[in-house]
């Protein structure tokens, strides 16, 4: 750690993990309700546990992608951070709104959480992804807006690099982009189409340039490539995601009241969007094939190529499975989009936020570049735990998806009926998230038991 | 990727080709917000309806169900209940109104949310307004 400000990063790496972990174990609620019809019923009725499952996993990624940028950007731009309290303070206020919305949530029905956030003033309110009351979401800018400041001026005063140009680029477009969460007209289909302006335009438009530029930044760092090497390719992978991803929103636009051009449009460029994915696959083996220095961290290394090969493998393969308009037709909200997603988000961003912690871990810890051998070969462990049942949760619910389309969209069975046969791929998939969250454990006493290596480990 | 491909050509792809794909997808909003009209129903947005929505919305119904397909994979379709269900709107409201508060053991049921007969109403005009959205032909059957 060259800079002592970028050690605010630490704080929120810890938030990020142990609300990582928070989400696993609503995962693992939610996938035994799938199957087992009552269980927690009345106390956790399945759409309180969905929605602190999804809005655990923004939030924390939220709280990964401000750590990472808190401990990238001072040695990018070589200069300590604008400000250490203001980031400080930041996460508190973040840390203490994303808790009371979750307690929220779980203490009281959540019409009566409506109520009391006055959501009638100002409804934004019991829209996918966006539950949280509209004051949390006055909240998250105002964070947003604070964080950008910090990260912005720590950038205009000091070295500008690609990476961090482009990291604050996607940062900017995160905060802007989520402002149309405020937008929340009373006629449906004006509704769907704003809602995915964030919901799109996050995950398959800025948090791309975000996590390309994280991955550029670890690869910079481990394998002592040129930055002009890196910088050639990471425009280019960030270039190929707005190409193909603003316009690869038609795929949302199929069936939802908008008008039919937009299943030419989302097929085409939707089609295109693995091409990104596909090219950062290409880069991190390239880069790490050219290394100029073996890194002591292998697990970050470990890290940082999964990274890419599981993002392209579930937003990209997984995405393009179901993405052209016919296809969509019969997949669209079956089980081949939860399988899809999963392996999307595991791949893209939850591995990504877990490259830079790993990399950043040791360095936080004053261990040097890597922690002892024990803690990361356990890490390796958890890195293939992790992986290895992310991919088994994406195939049971892609077997369940197939079967639910052929029973239900094709032999026009009833929902219900279809949903007890599909009994056994929910199960499974129950089995391999039960090996997902030791995985994730692992991972966290990998982090929190690592020590200083060894005197002839570390040369 | 040799000298040819030089870092100021991707720089260039990175900036021109995101502005204008930027303002093709916004030319694209204007249009699509011209024509929709036609396509979203928007005639059938009575204050009643309105108020629906906001029912929705406060008691999280895209928790478990999809709604024109979007939402959680729980439970049943709703953009087309109101045809499923023999267009009537009295079947709708006594579904919702007489669930369990319990639950039934072993399986999925929705909870007992308590409304008003008002809140009834416009919830179920919400869904019959959704439920004439044009949304070319999906579902591809009555099961959603």
């Amino acid at each position: 750690m060259k800079y002592e400000s970028q050690a605010v990063a630490k704080l929120y790496f810890l938030a990020a993990l142990g609300l990582f972990l928070g989400q696993i174990i609503f995962g693992l609620i939610m996938g035994l309700q799938y199957v087992w019809g009552d269980f927690l019923f009345p106390l956790i009725p399945f759409n309180t546990a969905r929605m602190v499952h999804t809005n655990l996993l923004i939030v924390w990624l939220l709280f990964g992608f401000m750590g990472s940028a808190y401990y990238l950007i001072p040695e990018e731009s070589q200069r300590e951070l604008y400000s250490v309290k203001l980031a400080k303070l930041l996460f508190w206020v973040f840390l203490v709104a994303g808790a009371l919305t979750i307690v929220g949530y779980l203490l009281m029905p959540y019409a009566r959480l409506a109520e009391v956030t006055g959501n009638a003033y100002f409804p934004t309110m019991g829209r996918e992804f966006l539950e949280m009351p509209t004051i949390t979401k006055v909240g998250i800018v105002i964070v947003a807006l604070g964080f950008i400041f910090n990260v912005g001026m720590t950038v205009l005063m000091g070295r500008k690099t690609v990476v961090s140009v482009i990291l604050l680029t996607g940062l900017v477009g995160l905060a802007l982009l989520f402002l149309f969460s405020f937008y929340n007209p009373s006629n449906l289909v004006l509704d769907k189409y704003f809602w995915w302006w964030v919901v799109h335009l996050w995950v398959e438009g800025v948090w791309e340039l975000i996590m390309a530029s994280l991955l550029a930044y670890v690869l910079i760092k481990t394998t002592g490539v040129d930055r002009e090497v890196v910088d050639k390719w990471l425009y280019l992978i960030v270039a190929m995601a707005l190409i193909t991803g603003i316009l690869g929103t038609g795929h949302h636009y199929f069936w939802i009241g908008t008008p039919n051009y937009w299943q030419w449009v989302g097929s085409v460029f939707s089609a295109l969007e693995p091409i990104p994915f596909f090219l950062m696959t290409i880069f991190a083996f390239n880069m790490v094939n050219k290394r100029r220095r073996d890194h002591p961290n292998k697990a970050a290394v470990l890290w940082a190529m999964g990274t890419a090969v599981v993002a392209f493998l579930g937003a990209g393969v997984w995405g393009f499975l179901h993405t052209l308009a016919p296809i969509n037709y019969y997949t669209h909200g079956t089980q081949i989009t939860a399988a899809h997603g999963h392996l999307a988000f595991y791949g893209a961003y939850v591995m990504i936020v877990l490259t830079i912690i790993s990399y950043a871990w040791p360095h936080l810890k004053g261990h040097g570049d890597a922690n002892d051998e024990r803690s990361q070969v356990m890490e390796m462990w958890s890195f293939w735990l992790m992986s290895v049942s992310m991919v088994f949760i994406t195939l049971f619910l892609t077997g369940a998806g197939i079967l639910q389309i052929w029973l239900q969209r094709i032999d026009g069975q009833t929902f219900m009926a279809v949903q007890e046969k599909l009994a056994v791929f929910y199960w499974m998939r129950e089995a391999a998230g039960l090996v997902f969250v030791a995985g994730l454990i692992l991972y966290l006493v990998a982090m929190f038991t690592a020590k200083k290596p060894a005197l002839e480990e570390a040369s | 990727m040799n000298e040819v491909f030089t870092k100021s050509m991707a720089r260039n792809i990175y900036f021109g080709g995101s502005l204008f794909f930027v303002l093709i997808f916004l030319a694209l909003t204007f249009h699509t917000i011209k024509t929709i009209p036609e396509l979203d129903n928007r005639a059938a947005l009575t204050e009643q309806v309105k108020h629906g929505k906001e029912v929705w919305e406060n008691n999280n119904c895209i928790g478990c169900h999809t709604l024109l397909g979007e939402g959680a994979y729980f439970a049943p379709e709703l953009g087309n209940v109101y045809q499923r269900y023999g267009e009537s709107r009295e079947a709708i409201k006594a579904f919702i109104q007489f669930r369990p508060a319990e639950g039934i053991p072993g399986r999925r049921s929705m909870p007992q949310f308590n409304l008003t007969d008002e809140e009834l109403d416009a919830v179920v005009e919400f869904l019959v307004y959704s439920s004439q959205i044009n949304t070319q032909n999906w579902p591809p059957n009555i099961q959603g």
